[in-house]
């Protein structure tokens, strides 16, 4: 089962890749993970979507992770009332007989052309995983030359922030 | 404040941690720190291989319960560390590593000896550090001190580039030290330690398995004295050898691969197992699935993350052991015991049973030196109270298995990472953290050879170490598992030129002597053990000997390949 987890980490260097190399050490894959600042400059916030066969593996996950120096705190936002969102940029075939068709598809999916040339357009989405996998199997019949993801980011609903919780 | 130099804040700061010797080795990025070491004339050791000097660090850690700090040079000299710090990360040994680093508007050129030591030692330190700023040495080395020590130990490292040694700054000791991702755990939750004593209360054929966290606590004492009051039997890991009197009628014996055949009998059939301070290494439960596999598991650790990594546990105790087991002893004592004693007596003498049954023990007829009656013999001598350090390979188990233990702290063992060659350095370690105690370093040829320069430190500082190698003239645990599971094809484990240790220790400087008739090991080995400066004992023992009992790698426990003697 697929686990998000929100690791708030000292800003520093290295941090990242101890981090991701603590979790492929065991063999767990990791699906996205994503690092940013937050509301504290001299904190980081990591998102990672792990995949964890079941709760002794993602607890392992946890606890191994947590032994870090650099980690602050770990909060495991599945199954928590939460937003999550993905930001994808979609290049893709816009042949002028094709144009019209794909700008309706861009605002039925409340997307975004950030871009266009002669033969091509950027679209710019974020939503949920599938949003993002619905619009990309549309998209597909007039031939996408490349996708770029930020992978997931999440957050809870709720007054309190997660390093409180 | 006052003003001084990168350098002169480090020795400050070993200073101030109470460090009353380094282990090091000089080189172009330390040069600044080694001369503020001359001028202060700050104790230091010399081993003959950086790797020495970590291995000596961690012998000093181990025995001491202190702190090991080692010095060492950017690229190579750090380099050379990894061995060992690999080797105190997998048994919680904290050490502090200062190494040298390229200078700041040097580094990621590939400059001269340059290697990210930081990125290397990622996995196997606590933590790491690249001192970028002079001004941040003092809360660096406190962080590093506290971090190495508290908790659940290990190794830590602080890497300094040459120019931030010989910039100034204002010099002030923090008092303590807040860091916002670290809170070592020190007292547990009381109701669960409530709910152990029911368990233990309840239990028909209860277990306790000592694991080397009960050694790094310094909870041997509060250990004994809840065997002594519960007589739950008791059993232990390699690691956790000499928290329990080796002769306590309640000891079985270590577990595991080359456990005690009571031991791991009373493991597979024990209906509560509770692991204090252990880790349940593969080493130690053999197949997983038919580990223990009757009991409920109790985990006693300082560590969350040991929980359930190997053994899946019912109760867990996350806590120092300090307030665990004084909690479990307090509580436990407000029950008295003889009742509840009485339902788990018959199990007490199904172990003692098995014991008579299947000791350890060796009876092959031969006019050989047995390397089990040479370990005997050396127990026997010292009365169980020496410093025993080993190094890897049969030496170790044998060792393991007939040295009668009777105190804490009192075997050195690479046991997570089974680093041979740690012996010799680490035995000099222990000797210059202990320098009334006796100090006996058992080691195959093998693994002598790898570090038999510190043969010339040990000369050196004239420390009174043992050195007994048990010659078999092969990597013998090697050849043991080629003559077991690879038809005997012996590939490269005899080595074909048999070097003459005799004259290898002499010419560095340590007196040493072949022993080779049995009728001479009583005498030869209580002149050794009584002579004043080092000595080492190079022991001629049959090539072919086996350690037994042995559980085939993957087996379950109770399947032990028995000595026909045994
Ligand atoms: C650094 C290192 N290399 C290789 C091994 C694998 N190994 C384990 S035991 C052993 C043989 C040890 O031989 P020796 O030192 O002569 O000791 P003995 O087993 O004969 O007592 C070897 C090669 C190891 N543990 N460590």
């Amino acid at each position: 089962m697929k686990h998000t987890l929100a690791v708030l980490t000292e800003n520093k260097p290295g941090v990242l890749t101890h981090i991701s190399g603590l979790i492929s050490r065991r063999d767990f894959n990791i699906e996205s993970i994503t690092a940013g600042y937050t509301e504290e400059s001299d904190m980081t916030r990591i998102t990672i979507v792990v995949d964890a066969d079941d709760e002794y593996e993602l607890e392992q996950v946890v606890n191994q992770l947590s032994k870090l120096i650099d980690v602050i705190k770990i909060i495991d936002l599945t199954g928590q009332d939460r937003v999550h969102r993905e930001l994808a940029m979609i290049k893709v075939k816009a042949l002028p007989a094709n144009r019209a068709e794909i700008v309706n598809l861009v605002e039925i999916f409340r997307a975004h052309i950030v871009d266009v040339s002669k033969e091509t357009m950027i679209i710019e989405l974020t939503g949920e995983e599938d949003k993002i996998e619905a619009i990309c199997e549309l998209l597909n019949d007039y031939g996408i030359i490349e996708i770029v993801r930020t992978g997931k980011i999440a957050i809870c609903r709720g007054p309190k922030a997660a390093k409180d919780v | 404040m006052k003003k001084m130099t990168g350098a002169q804040a480090i020795i400050e700061c070993l200073k101030k941690e109470n460090v009353d010797v380094v282990f090091g080795y000089p080189g172009g990025a330390v040069l600044t720190l080694y001369d503020e070491l001359y001028l202060s004339d700050f104790p230091h050791v010399l081993p003959r291989h950086e790797q020495g000097a970590v291995h000596a660090a961690d012998g000093y850690a181990r025995s001491t319960g202190k702190v090991g700090v080692c010095i060492a040079t950017s690229g190579p000299g750090a380099t050379n560390l990894i061995t060992g710090i690999a080797t105190a990360y997998m048994d919680s040994i904290p050490l502090v590593l200062i190494t040298g680093q390229v200078a700041l508007s040097l580094l990621g050129r590939d400059s001269f000896q340059e290697a990210d030591i930081r990125g290397i030692t990622t996995p196997i330190t606590k933590h790491n550090f690249l001192i970028k700023d002079v001004k941040d040495i003092p809360k660096a080395m406190k962080a590093a001190f506290y971090i190495a020590r508290s908790g659940r130990p290990g190794p830590v490292l602080i890497d300094v580039p040459k120019n931030i040694f010989a910039e100034e700054l204002a010099f002030e000791y923090p008092e303590c030290i807040q860091i916002r991702g670290y809170k070592p755990i020190v007292e547990g939750d009381k109701a669960v330690i409530d709910a152990v004593c029911n368990e233990l209360q309840s239990a028909k054929k209860p277990l306790f398995f000592i694991g080397g966290g009960v050694n790094l606590s310094d909870t041997s004492a509060l250990m004994r004295d809840l065997v002594a009051y519960t007589g739950v039997p008791t059993v232990s890991s390699l690691m956790g050898l000499g928290s329990i009197s080796s002769n306590d009628p309640h000891f079985f014996g270590m577990i595991g691969m080359h456990g005690s055949y009571a031991g791991n009998m009373a493991t597979t059939e024990t209906d509560l197992l509770v692991g204090i301070g252990a880790r349940f290494d593969d080493r130690v439960t053999g197949k997983l699935e038919e580990f223990a596999p009757k009991a409920k598991v109790i985990h006693f650790d300082i560590d969350p993350a040991e929980i359930n990594k190997n053994v899946r546990s019912y109760i867990r105790v996350i806590a120092d052991l300090k307030w665990s087991l004084a909690e479990l002893a307090n509580k436990i004592k407000e029950r008295p015991s003889e009742a509840w004693q009485k339902q788990f007596m018959p199990w007490h003498h199904q172990l003692v049973a098995w014991q008579k049954e299947h000791p350890l023990a060796y009876s092959r007829q031969t006019n050989r030196i047995l390397p089990q009656a040479a370990i005997e013999k050396i127990s026997e001598l010292t009365q169980g109270n020496a410093i025993v350090v080993t190094d890897v390979g049969q030496n170790q188990m044998w060792t393991a298995q007939f040295y009668s233990f009777k105190n804490p702290r009192s075997l050195l063992t690479s046991g997570g990472l089974g680093t041979m060659g740690y012996g010799l350095p680490s035995a000099l370690g222990a000797q210059v953290g202990n320098k009334h105690k006796k100090v006996v370093c058992i080691c195959g040829d093998g693994g002598f050879m790898m570090n038999c320069q510190e043969l010339m430190t040990i000369a050196d500082l004239n420390l009174p170490v043992k050195i007994i190698i048990l010659n078999n003239q092969s990597l013998g645990m090697v050849a043991q598992w080629q003559r077991a599971f690879y038809s005997g094809h012996y590939a490269h484990s005899n080595m074909a030129t048999k070097a003459d240790f005799v004259a290898i220790s002499t010419a560095m400087g340590v007196p040493a002597i072949r022993l080779e008739h049995k009728d001479e090991l009583d005498t030869v080995l209580r002149e050794v053990m009584n002579s004043e400066g080092p000595c080492l004992v190079d022991i001629r023992i049959p090539e072919e000997e086996d350690v037994l009992p042995m559980v085939p790698a993957g087996s379950g426990l109770h399947k032990m390949i028995m000595g026909d003697w045994q």
